[in-house]
C-alpha cells in the first residue's frame, strides 16, 4: 500500500475494538487531494467506524493515520474540525429553532463593533456560500422543515465556511430524491474542481459510477482493494464486497405457506409512506428490503399501531385490526420486535424471566399477585426453546450477548403465541456466529406456521431467509419478489428507485 | 428564482429575505409573541382603570403597578436564559429569601454600608448558589428539575435555620436603603428603573452575543450541540450563574422595597417565574423565546393580580385565570409550532 506522500487522507492498518467485538480489524483507505473517493462495504464492513475515528469521535487502537502527510491523532470532533475534516451524515443534526444562516456560524459568529453579532454581514455570508454552491436557500429561514438534502448542504456550507480539506459524506444520498441527488453531485463536483478530497460512502453503485474517481472495498472490518473506477466493474465490486456466497450462510427451510395472516391494504402516512399493501401468510417470512431511511421501520411500527396512519387498513386473518392501539394489535395474534432491542424490547437490568414473562404477566398473576416461581415455570419452555444460553433465569439480561438478548425478545413475544411476528434489523449488533442461529430460529418458526414480516437492511439476510422481498423506496412498495426473482441486482434496483421513475417492477 | 409562495406566512417563514426589510421587520413584530401578550397587559390595565381610575392615575397607583412586578421581573428574565437550554430553576424563591436576609444582617452588622454594595453582595451570593445548581446540573448529568427542586429545601433549610422565627424591621435597615424602595425619577421608581435595565441588557445580550446564541442552540438540540463542539457544560453552567445572580439581586429589591424580611421570602415566586417566561413566550422544552417577552408576562401576572380585585372578581377566579393563562400559552405555542412545521413541510413537499 504505497502511495504519494501528498495524499490528503490517509489511513492504514486502522483497528478499532468495542469491547471483545472488533468493529475496524484493518482498515486502510488513501484519498488524494482533487478527488472523489467511495467507500463501499456491506452493512457492518466497518465503514462507519472508519468514517467516526477520522472525525474523532472514536479514537483508534491501533494503525496509522495521517492527515496531508501528517500523523494525526484525534481525541475529539473538535480537535478533527480545526485539522479541515468534515463529515456530513446522512441525516445532519442542525438547530431546528435558529434560522439556517446561525447553524452554519454556530459558535464562530462573524463579530462587529463591541464584540456583537453581525447578522447582516452573516447573511451576506450565507447567501454568498448558497449562491457558490448554486442552491437556492434563503439564509433567514428557520431549519426547522428543511429537506433532509437541504440540510445536507447547510452541513456542506458548513464544511466550506470553515475551508474544509477533507469532506467525507456517510451514505447522503439515502433519503434523497433523483434531482436532490443530481443537486448534491454538481456540489460535490465543484468541491472536488475546488482541490478538496472526498469520501463518498453509498451503497447505490450507479452513484459511485457516475462521480467517483477510485472506490476502496471493505469487508467484515477489513480493506480489501482499492480500484482506480475506470477500470472496475459492478460485478468485480460485488464479488469484493460479498466475497462469498450468498444462499449457503442462511438456509431458509421449505414450508407449506398457509392463510394469509396479515393484510395491509392502502397504508398512507403523510410525508413518511404511501399506499402500502400487502399480505403475509402463515409459514411465510416476508422480507421488507429498502435504504436505511426509505419507511420500512415506519411501516412496521403503523402496523403494529405504535404510529399513526392517516388512511388505509390492517387486518389479521381478516378482522380488522384498530389504528393506534398496539395493545389491540397484540390481541389480534401480532407480535413486534422492534431495531434497538435494547431500548425497545428489553429491560436490561430485570432479569431473563422478568423480561420474557413481560408481554403475558397478566395473565400469570393469581388473585391480583405474582410470584417468582410462576413467572419461572411460564417462561421455562420458552427460554429452553429458542436455547438461550444463561446460566440462570434469573440473571439480569444486560449480562447476556447480544445473540442471546434478541433470543430473551423473541421468547418474549413468542410467549404471547402470536401468528404474526414482525421483526426489525434480527440480527444487528450480533456476531457472526450467533446470526444464524437466529436464522435457524426464525426459520424454524416460520416452519411451525408462524408468519414472518422481516425487515433488513442486510441483502444478504434478506435474499437467503424471505420467501418473498417487498422493497420499498421512498415510502413506496417499490418490487414484490419472489424468492427466484430476488437477486442483489432486482432488490438494490427497486430500492433505489426513485420517485421519478415509478413502476413495480413484479 | 420564482417562487409562487401567495400565503404571506409562508413567505415570512420560507423566504424572509425576499421581503423588503421595513415590511420583514413589521410583520415579525406583528407575528411576535411579545406584542400579542403586551396587548392583553395593556387591556388589563385598560379595564381595570376604567373601573377604578386610581389604579392608573393616582401616584399610589402608577407606582406600585411599576414597582409590583419588578422582582418578578428581575427574577423571570434570570429563570428564561435557564428555560432556554431547556433546564429550569425552581430555587429561585429560596435564592431571593437567602439573599434578602443576608441584606438583613448587613445592614445589622454594618448600618454604614453603601447600598450599592448591598446588591453586589447579593448578587454574588446569589450566582454563587446558582454556580452549585449548574455545576450539578451540567456535570452530574442530572436533571435541573431534580436538583433544582433539592437545592431549592436546602437553600430555604439555611434561610430557616440562620433567620429563625424572628424578623428583620424597617428600624434595623438604614433609610438611605429603604428610601430607594420608594425612590421615584420622572414618577418611575428606581426600583422598577434598575429591573428594566437589566431585562434589557439580559435580552439583549441573549440575541447579540456569541454565547448568548450557544445558549439557545443548546437548548434548540443538546446532542446537536456537542457535535458542534460548544462548550455545552460551560454555557449551561453560566446560564444557572446568571440566574442566580438575578435572584439575589431580587432579594435585595425585596428588602429595599418592603423593609421587612423574614424567613419565609420569596417562598413560592419561582413558579410565578416560570409561568411568567411561559406566558411571555419562552418555550418550555428550551431554543426560543426572549427574556423581554417574559419581562412582559411577568408584568401581565402581577397586574392581574392586582387588577382583578378591582374589577371585581374573587380570589378563586384570579388563580384560575393565571392558570387558564399558564396553559392557553403552551397550547398556542404547541400549536403554532405544529402549524409552522406543517407549512414549512407541505411548501417542501410543493417544490
Amino acid at each position: 500500500m504505497d502511495s504519494p506522500p501528498q495524499a490528503a487522507l490517509q489511513l492504514a492498518g486502522v483497528s478499532k475494538n468495542f469491547g471483545p467485538v472488533a468493529a475496524l480489524r484493518s482498515g486502510s483507505l488513501t484519498v488524494q487531494p482533487g478527488s472523489i473517493h467511495a467507500l463501499v462495504g456491506e452493512n457492518g464492513a466497518g465503514k462507519s467506524t472508519l468514517v467516526k475515528i477520522v472525525a474523532g469521535v472514536h479514537r483508534r487502537d491501533g494503525g496509522d493515520f495521517f492527515l496531508d502527510g501528517q500523523a494525526v491523532d484525534f481525541g475529539s470532533t473538535a480537535e478533527s474540525k480545526a485539522a479541515g475534516i468534515a463529515v456530513i451524515y446522512q441525516e445532519p443534526t442542525l438547530f431546528p429553532d435558529l434560522s439556517v444562516t446561525e447553524n452554519i456560524f454556530m459558535g464562530r459568529q462573524i463579530l462587529g463593533r463591541m464584540r456583537r453579532i453581525d447578522k447582516a454581514t452573516m447573511y451576506r455570508e450565507a447567501g454568498k456560500l448558497f449562491q457558490g454552491l448554486g442552491v437556492h436557500i434563503d439564509p433567514r429561514r428557520p431549519a426547522l422543515g428543511l429537506s433532509i438534502a437541504d440540510q445536507q448542504i447547510i452541513e456542506i456550507a458548513k464544511a466550506i465556511s470553515l475551508d474544509a480539506k477533507v469532506l467525507i459524506m456517510d451514505e447522503p444520498t439515502a433519503a434523497l430524491s433523483g434531482v436532490e441527488v443530481e443537486r448534491l453531485f454538481t456540489v460535490a463536483r465543484r468541491l472536488r474542481d475546488e482541490g478538496r478530497a472526498l469520501v463518498f460512502i453509498s451503497h447505490r453503485f450507479d452513484e459511485v459510477f457516475d462521480l467517483c474517481d477510485a472506490v476502496t472495498v471493505m469487508r467484515d472490518g477489513s480493506y480489501i482493494g482499492t480500484r482506480p473506477i475506470a477500470e472496475t466493474t459492478v460485478t468485480e465490486m460485488v464479488n469484493l464486497m460479498v466475497g462469498r456466497e450468498v444462499a449457503d450462510l442462511f438456509p431458509k427451510q421449505d414450508t407449506d405457506i398457509g392463510d394469509v395472516v396479515l393484510k395491509v391494504e392502502g397504508l398512507q402516512s403523510a410525508g413518511v409512506f404511501h399506499d402500502v399493501s400487502f399480505t403475509v401468510r402463515r409459514g411465510e417470512i416476508v422480507g421488507l428490503a429498502g435504504l436505511v431511511g426509505a419507511g420500512r421501520s415506519e411501516i412496521a411500527r403503523a402496523v403494529f399501531g405504535v404510529d399513526r396512519y392517516d388512511s388505509g387498513t390492517v387486518s389479521m386473518s381478516g378482522t380488522a385490526v384498530p389504528a393506534r392501539n398496539p395493545r389491540a394489535a397484540i390481541r389480534s395474534g401480532m407480535a413486534f420486535i422492534p431495531e434497538d432491542r435494547r431500548k425497545q424490547g428489553l429491560v436490561t437490568d430485570a432479569s431473563v424471566a422478568e423480561n420474557i414473562a413481560g408481554v403475558i404477566r397478566r395473565g400469570l398473576a393469581k388473585g391480583g399477585l405474582l410470584t417468582k416461581a410462576q413467572e419461572n415455570r411460564a417462561v421455562a419452555p420458552w427460554a429452553a426453546r429458542l436455547e438461550v444460553k444463561t446460566s440462570s433465569l434469573d440473571a439480569p439480561a444486560k449480562t447476556m450477548s447480544g445473540g442471546n438478548q434478541q433470543k430473551v425478545v423473541i421468547a418474549k413475544w413468542l410467549a404471547t403465541k402470536p401468528d404474526l411476528l414482525i421483526i426489525d434489523e434480527p440480527t444487528r449488533g450480533i456476531d457472526v456466529g450467533t446470526k444464524s442461529e437466529v436464522h435457524r430460529l426464525l426459520s424454524e418458526l416460520a416452519g411451525q406456521g408462524l408468519a414472518i414480516l422481516m425487515i433488513s437492511s442486510e441483502l444478504p439476510e434478506v435474499l437467503g431467509m424471505a420467501d418473498r422481498v417487498l422493497v420499498v423506496s421512498e415510502g413506496r412498495l417499490t418490487a414484490d419478489l419472489t424468492r427466484e426473482q430476488a437477486t442483489p441486482e432486482t432488490v438494490m434496483h427497486a430500492a433505489t428507485a426513485s420517485s421519478g421513475s415509478q413502476e413495480m417492477a413484479r | 428564482m420564482t417562487h409562487t409562495t401567495t400565503d404571506e406566512g409562508t413567505a415570512l417563514l420560507l423566504e424572509p429575505s425576499a421581503l423588503p426589510a421595513r415590511t420583514r421587520l413589521l410583520k415579525t413584530l406583528l407575528r411576535s409573541r411579545e406584542l400579542s401578550v403586551a396587548i392583553v397587559l395593556l387591556i388589563v390595565v385598560a379595564a381595570a382603570a376604567i373601573k377604578s381610575p386610581d389604579f392608573v392615575v393616582s401616584s399610589d397607583g402608577w407606582r406600585d403597578l411599576l414597582l409590583t412586578p419588578t422582582i418578578l421581573l428581575l427574577l423571570a428574565a434570570g429563570q428564561t436564559v435557564v428555560i432556554i437550554t431547556r433546564n429550569v430553576d425552581l430555587s429561585v424563591g429560596s435564592i431571593l429569601g437567602l439573599s434578602a436576609w443576608l441584606t438583613g444582617e448587613l445592614f445589622m452588622a454594618h448600618p454604614g454600608l453603601p447600598p450599592v454594595l448591598a446588591f453586589v453582595i447579593g448578587s454574588a451570593a446569589g450566582a454563587g448558589l446558582g454556580l452549585i445548581n449548574g455545576v450539578v446540573v451540567a456535570y452530574g448529568k442530572v436533571p435541573a428539575l431534580v436538583i433544582t427542586l433539592g437545592t431549592q429545601y436546602i437553600f430555604r433549610g439555611i434561610v430557616l435555620t440562620w433567620a429563625g422565627s424572628s424578623l428583620i424591621s424597617a428600624s434595623q435597615m438604614p433609610d438611605r436603603f429603604l428610601k430607594l424602595g420608594t425612590a421615584q425619577i420622572f414618577t418611575i421608581p428606581v426600583l422598577f428603573i434598575i429591573a428594566m435595565v437589566i431585562v434589557v441588557a439580559v435580552g439583549y445580550y441573549l440575541q447579540t452575543a456569541r454565547s448568548g446564541r450557544e445558549l439557545y442552540a443548546v437548548g434548540s438540540d443538546p446532542e446537536a450541540a456537542v457535535l458542534y463542539g460548544l462548550p455545552v457544560n460551560r454555557r449551561v453552567v453560566g446560564a444557572f450563574i446568571l440566574s442566580g445572580a438575578l435572584a439575589g439581586l431580587a432579594g435585595v429589591v425585596f428588602a429595599a422595597r418592603y423593609g421587612t424580611v423574614n424567613s419565609s421570602a420569596g417562598t413560592g415566586i419561582e413558579f410565578q417565574a416560570v409561568a411568567a417566561a411561559v406566558v411571555g413566550g419562552v418555550a418550555i422544552f428550551g431554543g426560543s423565546g426572549t427574556a423581554w417577552g417574559a419581562a412582559i408576562g411577568a408584568g401581565l401576572l402581577m397586574t392581574i393580580n392586582s387588577a382583578l380585585p378591582m374589577v371585581g372578581i374573587s380570589d378563586f377566579w384570579q388563580q384560575a385565570l393565571v392558570g387558564a393563562l399558564i396553559i392557553a400559552a403552551i397550547v398556542l405555542d404547541r400549536v403554532l409550532a405544529a402549524r409552522q412545521a406543517r407549512k414549512l413541510i407541505e411548501a417542501r413537499d410543493e417544490s
